[in-house]
């Protein structure tokens, strides 16, 4: 005899077994009926308690994601600043963090499926205590407690078989969902005594506070550097504007010059016939002045 | 014939399929007996893809109870040997 036949007997004897206890099989239906609805119960508690686990993981896995990428970043920003030494750091520490968050994914989706599997064993079972309920009425209403008795085996049977299925499958939920609670707890304790945080990031992170400082140091050689690019060129500034003083100091000088040499020649001209040099310097230095001298 | 997988609901099987699955039922029980565990894996998964390929999944609220009952997919043998013994795993 095979597995398969040697489990389908173990659940029949446990079927038959209650169907013995029962002295008159119309008024255990009703009894049957409210442990069916009991379990009912107790499969879509499962459900819920499948589904609280799997969103706690949700966030431990989450949280673990933020920290990988945060040290992703920092070692590229270590490489960025040629510090190889501390990208490596960080990717040793990232490589550590990974590796707990494949595994903590890897329970995820298991979860997931275990919440799927369960949530689809309480929908057969209500829909089999449904039908059961049906059957029950039609077999008090219809039948004595003689003929009853076969009609009701058959039923009672089938619906056993299945909250035999469904108490299996919430043993296994709950076992998983236990396991699952106590990692996440570990995890969760890990994280809150800062021994995770400390390890990974926070205000303790020596790999953020090595970059932070570098990235001081680089901002006080920025402002050096800047400031000495200023000094270098306030100088060339200061040389032309003395050139520009003394070009006008020659400009100056020149139109004094024009000046007595424009008197001297007016004086010299009017004795004389008129000269055209002369009168052309004197409109020059005219047109020179308000460029030369300002008033 | 129904058949039930555990945790997976029943399905309707033709009759005419059962030799089939009682050789490959007949490998799995031999390396059960044998404690067998590399040879208990692939039995067991041949046998539930034999049921799934040649079944359908039987309408929820049929109380018909199965005929054959097989361990779920991921079922140790320590599973399996406490399902095969009245004390075992069944609840109630």
């Amino acid at each position: 005899m095979g597995v398969m036949k040697r489990v389908t007997m173990v659940f029949r004897a446990k079927a038959n077994k209650a169907l013995d206890r029962m002295e008159d099989p119309r008024e255990t239906l009703d009894y049957s009926y409210q442990t069916q609805l009991e379990l009912l119960q107790k499969v879509r508690r499962g459900v819920a308690d499948v589904a609280t686990s799997r969103k706690r993981l949700e966030l431990q896995v989450n949280q673990l994601q933020q920290q990988t990428n945060k040290l992703d970043r920092q070692a590229r920003d270590s490489l960025a600043a040629g510090r190889e030494d501390l990208a490596r750091e960080a990717l040793t520490r990232k490589a550590g963090i990974q590796t707990q968050l494949d595994d903590l994914q890897t329970q995820y989706e298991s979860l997931q499926v275990e919440e799927e599997k369960l949530s689809q064993a309480s929908q057969r079972l209500q829909a089999k205590v449904d039908a059961f309920r049906t059957r029950k009425e039609t077999i008090k209403a219809t039948y004595t407690a003689a003929e009853a008795q076969t009609r009701i085996n058959e039923a009672f049977t089938g619906i056993s078989e299945e909250m035999g299925d469904v108490g299996l499958a919430i043993q296994r939920a709950e076992d998983k969902t236990a396991q699952m609670r106590a990692r996440a707890g570990a995890l969760d304790e890990l994280m809150a005594s800062g021994a995770l945080e400390d390890m990974v990031s926070g205000p303790h992170d020596d790999i953020q506070a090595e970059l932070d400082r570098m990235g001081a140091g680089q901002g006080v050689d920025r402002e050096l550097e800047q400031m000495k690019r200023e000094l270098a060129q306030s100088e060339p500034r200061q040389i032309e504007m003395g050139d520009v003083s003394q070009a006008s100091q020659r400009a100056d000088d020149k139109t004094a010059e024009m000046r007595a040499r424009a008197a001297a020649l007016d004086n010299g001209a009017q004795p004389g016939s008129s000269d055209g040099a002369s009168a052309e310097a004197a409109s020059a230095a005219t047109v020179d002045d308000p460029a030369g001298e300002p008033e | 014939m129904i058949v039930r997988i555990l945790g997976e609901g029943q399905f309707e099987v033709a009759d005419s399929a059962v030799a089939e699955l009682n050789n490959l039922d007949a490998a799995l029980e031999a390396a059960v007996d044998r404690n067998d565990e590399d040879a208990f894996r692939p039995a067991l998964a041949a046998l539930l893809a034999k049921i799934e390929a040649v079944g359908t999944p039987a309408k929820p609220d049929d109380l018909r109870p199965s005929e054959l009952i097989i361990p779920q997919p991921d079922a140790t043998m320590a599973d399996v040997r406490r399902l095969l013994t009245d004390e075992g795993l069944i609840p109630g």
